[in-house]
């Protein structure tokens, strides 16, 4: 049985405080829901996930008490993506017909602080101060401008597009363009990283309806196909973030593992993808995750982005929706607020930022701690 | 003299007047790891030995810690005596590569390749007023 996307909605990502994670959570999912012509008695089951928003299965209480089945997802970075791909399961085996997928957050102000025995490893790792994602993706990201010959002006251009693709959306957090000399000139935070080239913690929620294909069209006159949706966790050798010691060589990440296996599940090559969403937590891993999810080889990103490849107008648009760069990072809504926009780029709803000439193919990337990824795939 | 003693025991040798990082090897497929781990990440056995990793190595990759970070951290810095640090990985003899504090915090001082060597610095005093130390990697100076 095909799995179509029948409906979408989303609470505006950044700040709303007179509102819980779980209540933006609640107003993604009747958003959803009403977008698809239903509500929440013809649901069957949902899977959804939050960090610091609590539990999802709570939603029930705001959303009305009906006795489906309600599975808490909780997978770090990759929450959207393992929560989508529970649902997919779950219509693909034929258990059901249709249901909700639901994410959230809400977190504190500032970067994320982690505690070392929550990922495996003894309070001395987050005494010494080596506990910082931060400094992860500015250290993988160093030795790949090494290798690569990745250049400066080429991490500006990824968060000056960002900024400019998020000044035209309207659920976004940042709504307003920098200039390049704006981006140069923010406070550094970990080298060659500064302030406006990293995501931040922020809040939002986000739902999407899904069901059997062959109902699709009860619902919505444009269903949006997952044609896969594939979770990976990292082999040995793959360079990843909370790791004391990492292995002699580098071996693929899970970015590549999943992204390979969807490409074959959906049997499809990048070159048939027309709109992209891929984790951008910051710019540099925007810029390496285009080579990881194969869509250019490495070092080629130099070229891309100077061409302006990756604009809403290129050949392969990148974060139409300013990514996480420009919507922040509420971790339980975040992978799905991705599949929220190409679904909407699909459906040529896009507004401002819609990918000319109808895109067909869409694909979704999240990654996160300790080297989890999840990758969708989308057609029309 | 302050007594010191190892924030967390059993990442270097210690007490040592020439200490080193240790690790593990895995008895089956040779592969390290550090801290040392009874199991095995590559070959997925359980069959370890903890051995010495040496003092020196390479840095393979750096950054540099521009702000006090917070919770879980714990020195007995203040965010007025903060010192930024550079944070990298070294590449020691064996491959492994070890995240580590280092004692450069700027960029004009870090370089990808450049030789590295071992060294114990404070972190903060415990209750009973002993010194608290740790790891950390530091340029090495030609001889
Ligand atoms: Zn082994």
């Amino acid at each position: 049985m095909d799995v179509a996307i029948v409906g979408l909605g989303l609470h505006p990502f950044g700040r709303s405080p007179s509102l819980s994670g779980l209540e933006q959570g609640a107003v993604a999912a009747r958003a959803a829901m009403a977008d698809a012509g239903t509500d929440f008695k013809a649901m069957q089951f949902a899977f959804g996930g939050s960090q610091d928003g609590g539990n999802a299965d709570s939603m029930v209480n705001l959303l009305g008490l009906t006795g489906l089945q309600f599975t808490n997802i909780w997978n770090g970075c990759a929450t959207g993506g393992s929560s989508l791909n529970a649902a997919y399961s779950a219509i693909k085996s034929g258990q059901y017909d249709i249901g909700l997928v639901t994410g959230f957050d809400k977190h504190p102000r500032g970067a994320f602080n982690p505690k070392p025995s929550e990922w495996g490893l003894d309070d001395w790792y987050g005494e010494t101060g080596l506990m910082l994602t931060t400094q992860f993706f500015a250290m993988k990201l160093q030795r790949y401008m090494h290798d690569y010959n990745i250049s400066r002006e080429t991490l500006v251009s990824v968060a000056e597009k960002a900024f400019r693709n998020g000044s035209i959306t309207p659920t976004a957090w940042r709504q307003t363009a920098l200039s390049r000399e704006e981006i140069e000139q923010a406070p550094m935070v970990s080298e060659p990283l500064n302030k406006y080239m990293f995501c931040s913690p922020a809040e939002g929620g986000c739902a999407l309806v899904i069901c059997r294909a062959d109902i699709a069209h009860n619902y919505t006159s444009k269903p949006i196909y997952l044609k896969t949706a594939v979770v990976r966790s990292r082999n040995y050798g793959s360079f990843e973030v909370f790791a004391p010691s990492q292995a002699p060589f580098v071996a693929d990440s899970p970015t590549v593992t999943a992204s390979r296996t969807a490409f074959e599940l959906a049997g499809i090559g990048p070159e048939d993808v027309d709109v992209a969403q891929l984790q951008d937590t910051e710019v540099g891993a925007e810029i390496m995750h285009m080579a990881e999810n194969g869509f250019c080889a490495h070092g080629d990103q130099e070229k891309w982005i100077a061409e302006g490849r990756t604009e809403i107008t290129g050949a392969l648009p990148v974060n139409t929706d300013g990514g996480c760069l420009a919507n922040g990072e509420p971790v339980g809504a975040s992978g799905l607020r991705q599949v929220y926009e190409i679904c909407h780029q699909l459906r040529g709803s896009a507004g401002a930022r819609q990918v000319p000439n109808s895109p067909k193919v869409g694909y979704t990337h999240v990654y996160g701690a300790p080297g989890i990824s999840g990758v969708n795939i989308l057609a029309v | 003299m302050i007594e010191q003693k190892p924030l967390h025991d059993g990442l270097f040798s210690w007490p040592d007047s020439d200490p080193e990082i240790l690790g593990s090897r895995c008895n089956e497929c040779g592969q390290h790891a550090f801290p040392p781990q009874s199991s095995c990440r590559n070959c997925t056995g359980n069959n370890t030995s903890v051995v010495g990793l040496g003092r020196e190595g390479k840095l393979w990759t750096w950054t540099i810690q521009t702000f006090m970070p917070k919770d879980p951290y714990l020195t007995d810095e203040t965010p007025e005596t903060f010192v930024p640090y550079g944070v990298g990985y070294v590449e020691l003899e064996c491959g492994l590569r070890v995240e580590s504090r280092l004692r450069q915090n700027t960029t004009a001082d870090l370089a990808i390749g450049m030789p590295m060597t071992l060294e114990i610095i404070p972190v903060r005093k415990d209750d009973q007023g002993a010194e608290l130390v740790t790891f950390q990697f530091t340029k090495k100076e030609p001889n």
